[in-house]
């Protein structure tokens, strides 16, 4: 279907695993149906018999045990990947993720490191309802003691897991569900990321744009249309949500003066409201108009779908909070 | 009937607090009368009145602090029957405007609501900053943003429409000289940073021998009681005013652009004060007063000055300023233009000095004469010329 010079978000993670259970021995992969079934959002199709069962595991269907079993495993020096099928399911393993694995660092003093990386589904609008489709990524991001990234580019979900699996530390990689059909050019060979830094996606001086994940292609398709009435959109993808990468936040709204922060969480304490609050207290001098954000209703995300479009941040929604904004509404 | 309004007694002042009237309600005053003493941020200002006719209502009270343009005093025309005397009835049913009663303070009934607070102008802390960077006054502004919220871009708007916005300077109350003295390095600092900001400067200099200028104060000076003996500073003024009365485009001011040249030449004489600061009062009608009127004014002027006590049109009318750093045995000023004049002349200290004339080699008093001009106004060949003429002047004292 595909020709081989395009490629998937889901078949550029299947070649970041494949690359790192080849180099490093000690990775192996464990989650529900990673194995038989190729992962249930098909990312591991084809790992387990390449790679055998010992290193691409199916584990019962038990988060808080299987979560577990990874961080015991790379407390006993093995590079575990855990995939848990969705942010949703992952709370039941809140416990190993929040009280272990962040912890054990700083409660040995040091003695042990957990460098386990838990990879996650996240996001609506695939319809699959209340129980499959929050982001949560920001109950993690709240919590010292581990990284939490979130993929928004083919070239990120490629790069950041041989960077995740080489961090000491326990990290989290957020994918959004609706990404993995994503499609690009596939580079000639991959190029250098790191796992610090927000990216700038798109120039712009009159308003600054920040968003990650899933929304990042939302954003960039505000700015589309905000520069077709003439307002330039700077987009900034965070890509690390903990720890964020502030200055470039500090100094994109120091350039543009204003800031939409677009977010698929829940408005009420959501990581935009952290990154508001960032701006507001260092940036405040700077700032030309208040801060908005889009976020999605603060309802369980609904089945139906215009209810579920309803419910999320949508690109309409950010080119009329900027108008607003810059009184052009 | 008309309004007298508190005038700006200079670029720089935006508010000023009324210490004192000088006149009551039935005086008849005549233009250029001082109606009342007001504080600013530089002195106490005997303001003047600029129209003549009969004091009706005095608007404000002592101690009112105002912001410039406020009505003043209630003034009948020339002509027109003063109410004051021939309508009491007036009198008794005092104007709204009629701010020295005491207005009447109704208690507002338990029950009713408070009266809503006066909504906050939306200001957005980048427009602010951006404003006190640039001098823009805020409250002049109208905002453009949602909400007719004030942006930075209005900011920039103001900023570059117009020179006449003066930075906000915070008012002092009474007159303790270190208020005061700490209130004027703000008032200076915003002049200055404005000049510096909006002036395109340029500099020139130019040796004056002094020979002859020189002798014939000293001749002249033989003839006089000491009291009455003339300084060259007084030479300096008087050929400067004469030359700015010859090159119109030193004289006169730049507003939004717009330079407006004057036909009087008041020469501003920068005067420093001894707790420290810098004003620069005018000596008015400088080129058409004899040297000894303009000896006694400058002596009259320093006096006043250092007892911050200047009439308002002395602080509001120079039309440029003439500076002289000689004293402190500075050779060469680079002055800042004080907006909106569009120049400044300097006078450094004179020195005897060898000086080549033809074939010969002398030993004379030689000063630096100095101009910075603005450059949107005039070029540095006239401001050549001015300097050559001011040096001319100095050669030929008798005529000054």
């Amino acid at each position: 279907m595909n020709t081989p010079t395009r490629i998937s978000y889901r078949e550029a993670l299947r070649e970041a695993h494949r690359e790192a259970l080849a180099k490093d021995p000690r990775v192996f992969l464990i989650g529900e149906d990673v194995g038989r079934y190729g992962g249930s959002y098909a990312v591991s199709k084809g790992l387990l018999e390449e790679f055998g069962p010992e290193r691409i595991r199916d584990a019962p269907l038990s988060e808080l045990g299987f979560v577990g079993a990874g961080i015991g495993a790379a407390l006993g020096g093995m590079r575990p990947i855990v995939e848990v099928m969705t942010v949703n399911f992952s709370l039941l393993a809140l416990d190993q993720i929040v009280n272990t694995a962040a912890t054990l660092r700083h409660m040995s003093g040091g003695q042990f490191s957990v460098p386990v990386v838990i990879r996650m589904a996240t996001g609506a609008g695939r319809q699959l309802a209340a129980q499959h489709s929050h982001s949560l990524e920001v109950w993690y991001a709240h919590v010292p003691g581990i990284k939490v990234l979130a993929p928004a580019t083919i070239e990120d979900a490629h790069g950041m897991l041989s960077l995740a699996l080489d961090d000491p530390d326990p990290t989290v990689i957020f994918e959004h569900a609706l990404l993995y059909n994503l499609e690009g050019e596939r580079p000639s060979s991959w190029p250098q990321i790191d796992i610090e830094r927000a990216a700038v996606r798109r120039s712009g001086a009159d308003v600054s744009l920040i968003c990650y994940g899933g929304t990042l292609w939302k954003t960039l398709a505000a700015a589309n249309t905000l520069a077709s009435i003439g307002i330039e959109a700077e987009v900034i993808d965070l890509r690390v949500l903990r720890p964020l990468d502030e200055e470039t936040i500090l100094a994109s709204v120091r350039r543009t003066h204003r800031a939409v922060v677009v977010d698929e969480g829940w408005k009420t304490c959501s990581l935009a409201a952290e990154i508001m609050a960032l701006m507001a207290e260092q940036a405040f001098y700077d700032l030309d108009a208040p801060l908005s954000r889009v976020c999605s209703a603060e309802v369980p995300i609904p089945y139906a779908k215009h209810m579920e479009e309803a419910a999320l941040p949508q690109p309409q929604r950010i080119v009329d909070s900027v108008k607003t904004m810059l009184g052009r509404g | 009937m008309s309004e007298f309004k508190l005038p700006s007694l200079g670029a720089d002042m935006d508010r000023g607090r009324l210490l004192e009237w000088r006149v009551k309600p039935g005086d008849v005053v005549k233009k250029g009368d001082v109606v009342a003493v007001v504080d600013t941020t530089k002195a106490a200002i005997d303001v003047e009145i600029w129209s003549s006719g009969t004091v009706q209502d005095l608007l404000l009270q002592p101690g009112d602090d105002v912001p410039v343009g406020t009505p003043m005093l209630r003034l009948a025309d020339d002509g027109e029957p003063a109410t004051v005397a021939t309508q009491p009835p007036r009198m008794s049913a005092p104007p709204q405007t009629l701010m020295s009663a005491p207005a009447p303070r109704v208690a507002p009934p338990a029950h009713a609501a408070p009266p809503p607070a006066a909504a906050r102008r939306r200001i957005s802390p980048a427009a602010r900053k951006r404003a006190e960077e640039l001098g823009v006054d805020l409250n002049k502004l109208t905002g453009t943003g949602p909400d007719a919220a004030v942006t930075i871009e209005d900011v920039l708007r103001a900023g570059a429409a117009s020179t006449a916005v003066a930075p906000p300077i915070a008012a002092v109350g009474a007159a303790p000289i270190s208020e005061r003295a700490s209130a004027m390095r703000q008032t200076i600092a915003a002049a200055m940073a404005r000049s510096k900001r909006e002036i395109p400067h340029y500099y020139l200099a130019t040796e004056v021998p002094l020979e002859r200028a020189t002798d014939w104060l000293a001749r002249a000076n033989a003839e006089r009681p000491v009291t009455a003996r003339i300084l060259m500073a007084a030479l300096f003024i008087k050929a400067t005013a004469l030359a700015a009365h010859k090159y119109p485009e030193m004289n006169g001011f730049c507003r939004d652009g717009t330079f407006e040249a004057r036909s009087d030449v008041n020469v501003g004489v920068a005067i420093s004060l001894r707790q420290g600061g810098l004003v620069a009062p005018a000596l008015m009608n400088t080129d058409s007063k004899p040297l000894d009127d303009i000896m006694r004014g400058l002596t009259d002027l320093v006096k006043r000055t250092r007892a911050f006590s200047l009439r308002a049109s002395e602080l509001s009318e120079p039309t440029l300023t003439l500076t002289n750093l000689g004293e402190q045995g500075v050779e060469l000023v680079q002055g800042v233009i004080y907006p909106p004049q569009v120049a400044l002349v300097g006078f450094g200290k004179p020195t005897r000095r060898a000086w080549v004339e033809g074939n010969t080699l002398r030993l004379i008093p030689v000063v630096s004469l100095s101009l910075a001009a603005d450059h949107r106004v005039s070029d540095g060949h006239r401001g050549a010329l001015f300097l050559a003429h001011i040096r001319e002047l100095l050669q030929q004292p008798d005529t000054l």
